[in-house]
């Protein structure tokens, strides 16, 4: 399951893509400007992938990982 | 007298008390003053690279710039977002290295891995460039936070004289404990306080978030928005970047990862960090609200755009607890500060140069330079003037040319040389300091270029002269000085 690590290129890419394409202010989405709005989901976003990416990195399944 | 100083003060008294007491049982040698003994769990590594990134800039300039700027704010949110999706793949291999080593500072890191004790020196003179105008932003905003908040009753300077104090003295005592627990107390208050300010205030004002951001679009049509040139979708993106990379690169924030007790901890703060970043959101929704209701401050005037809505707004009780909130915004990260500072003197600077040096007397040397550090910062904070702006643009753009002797050095064969590393760093700097000396933007160095390649982030030039010097000195030098190769 390494491979959902390339997940977290997602939210990243979609902040720094985003203003090139949603850099208005109307509709307001829950009261924010969409922009703003789209940068909130992004960050939210890259919370969830993280989550998932933790969960499955092998990494940390096994217990010691003393140097 | 009134209402708030007594709050400010009891803050004050509280935050030193709950320093102190985080020295109870523990040995304060070197590895625990400065590194926690590498003991810290998910919740203090988590508080203190909270801690360390909610400073006052985030509290008076994240307000600051969403008043004076708008739409561009929205780039504090996804660089510190960004910062910890890098720090899921770099902190780990970057612990699990000075651990090994027994590290204590970031130009340890840097020394240990290309064999070369130059290299620590210079990054530890990068360090504190970098680190000095940081600190002296930290005491310049408890100094307006304190006088703005008691009504004039205490001058900035006097307020000034008082924080460094109370740093340096738990500072000398607790080390890194200290902040850490400092740190719990000020992100309690500074989450309530923040929300509390970020949803009141609109609702107060305009009635809701949505209606005051509609407000604010038809008094200032694009304001939300990012520019067309300027501040455009090009200097987002890449201003985002550089900061990100920049960020880990402050030895304060570099340090805070030798803390940790286990590799993971990193990983599993990858994941909650970047919600907690959603604080952000209401500093801006503060900043915005006063966008309609305080106008007219322009120039450095933005960043007291948070504490004019609330003084119009509150009674004295609460402007007191907003500052007592602004103070701890400043002591935690400036103790983080003395303490990655008076450590990097006294372990790159002085112990290479001082071959009897013991970790007992290199110890004892740190404690004492942290109250002398904070003197030095003290100074510049009355008598440094305008120049320090300056200064603080360097060191922000400064440390982000560490980043790429980093990042190579986590590489299985890193291709760069110490030679490389060096030469690559130097050039670096030296591209910044005339860059943001001369305020010089890629507009004006090549008024040919097609617009939105004008808006690129000038550090962006600076970074790509470091890779081009590194690469081309490590490919040239002495294949006899190969660095050492990662272990992780």
């Amino acid at each position: 399951m390494k491979h959902l690590r390339w997940l977290a290129v997602l939210p990243p890419a979609g902040m720094l893509l985003g203003p090139y394409f949603l850099n208005r202010v109307e509709p307001l989405v829950l009261g924010m400007p969409l922009l703003l709005a789209w940068l909130v989901g992004c960050t939210v976003a890259t919370a969830a992938v993280m989550g998932l990416v933790y969960l499955t990195d092998p990494a940390n399944r096994d217990a010691g990982e003393e140097p | 007298m009134n209402a708030a100083l007594p709050i400010i003060a009891l803050a004050f008294v509280g935050a030193l008390g709950l320093g102190l007491w985080a020295r109870a049982g523990h040995d304060m040698d070197m590895e625990q003053w400065s590194v926690g003994k590498r003991g810290f769990g998910t919740v203090l590594v988590f508080l203190l690279m909270a801690g360390e990134i909610y400073t006052t800039f985030t509290f008076l300039g994240g307000s600051g710039w969403a008043y004076g700027k708008g739409g561009p704010t929205y780039y504090i949110l996804c660089y510190l977002t960004l910062i910890y999706v890098i720090s899921y793949w770099l902190l780990p291999p970057a612990w699990k290295f000075a651990k090994q080593h027994n590290l204590f500072s970031q130009p340890d890191y840097f020394a240990a891995r290309y064999e070369s004790r130059p290299l620590g020196i210079l990054v530890a003179l990068v360090g504190l460039v970098a680190l000095v105008p940081y600190m002296v932003l930290q005491l310049k905003g408890l100094g307006i936070i304190v006088s703005t908040a008691s009504y004039g009753a205490i001058p900035p300077t006097l307020a000034i004289w008082i924080g460094a104090a109370g740093v340096s003295a738990y500072v000398m005592v607790s080390g890194i404990r200290g902040s850490a627990w400092t740190a719990v107390v000020k992100d309690i208050l500074i989450l309530a306080v923040v929300v509390f300010l970020g949803l009141y205030l609109p609702y107060h004002y305009y009635g809701g978030i949505g209606p005051m951001f509609s407000a604010i679009d038809q008094a200032k049509p694009g304001f939300l928005a990012l520019p067309d040139r300027g501040q455009s979708a090009t200097w987002f993106a890449s201003t985002t970047i550089l900061t990100a990379l920049g960020g880990w690169m402050f030895p304060h924030i570099f340090a805070s990862i030798y803390t940790a007790s286990d590799a993971r901890t990193f990983r599993r703060n990858a994941v909650f960090l970047p919600l907690y970043q959603l604080m952000l959101l209401f500093v801006f929704f503060a900043g915005f609200a006063a966008v309609l209701q305080v106008p007219g401050l322009t120039g450095p005037d933005v960043d007291l755009s948070l504490f004019k809505i609330a003084l119009e707004t509150f009674p004295p009780w609460f402007v007191g607890i907003v500052g007592a909130t602004g103070v701890l915004t400043a002591l935690v990260p400036g103790s983080m500060i003395l303490i990655a500072g008076a450590t990097l003197i006294a372990q790159n600077l002085y112990r290479p140069l001082a071959p009897n040096a013991t970790d007992a007397s290199t110890g004892r040397l740190a404690k004492i330079m942290a109250p002398v550090l904070a003197l030095a910062c003290v100074g510049f904070t009355l008598y440094g003037g305008e120049t320090i702006v300056q200064l603080l643009l360097i060191g922000y753009a400064v440390v982000t040319q560490l980043f790429p002797a980093f990042f190579f050095s986590l590489w299985r064969r890193n291709p760069l040389t110490k030679a490389g590393a060096i030469a690559g760093i130097l050039a670096g700097v030296a591209a910044v300091s005339v860059t943001v000396v001369g305020g010089y933007t890629l507009a004006k160095l090549f008024p040919g270029l097609p617009g939105p390649i004008q808006d690129l982030n000038a550090g962006v030039v600076a970074l790509a002269l470091n890779l081009a010097v590194a690469f081309a000195v490590s490919a040239f030098g002495n294949r006899g000085s190969k660095p050492n190769t990662a272990s992780a």
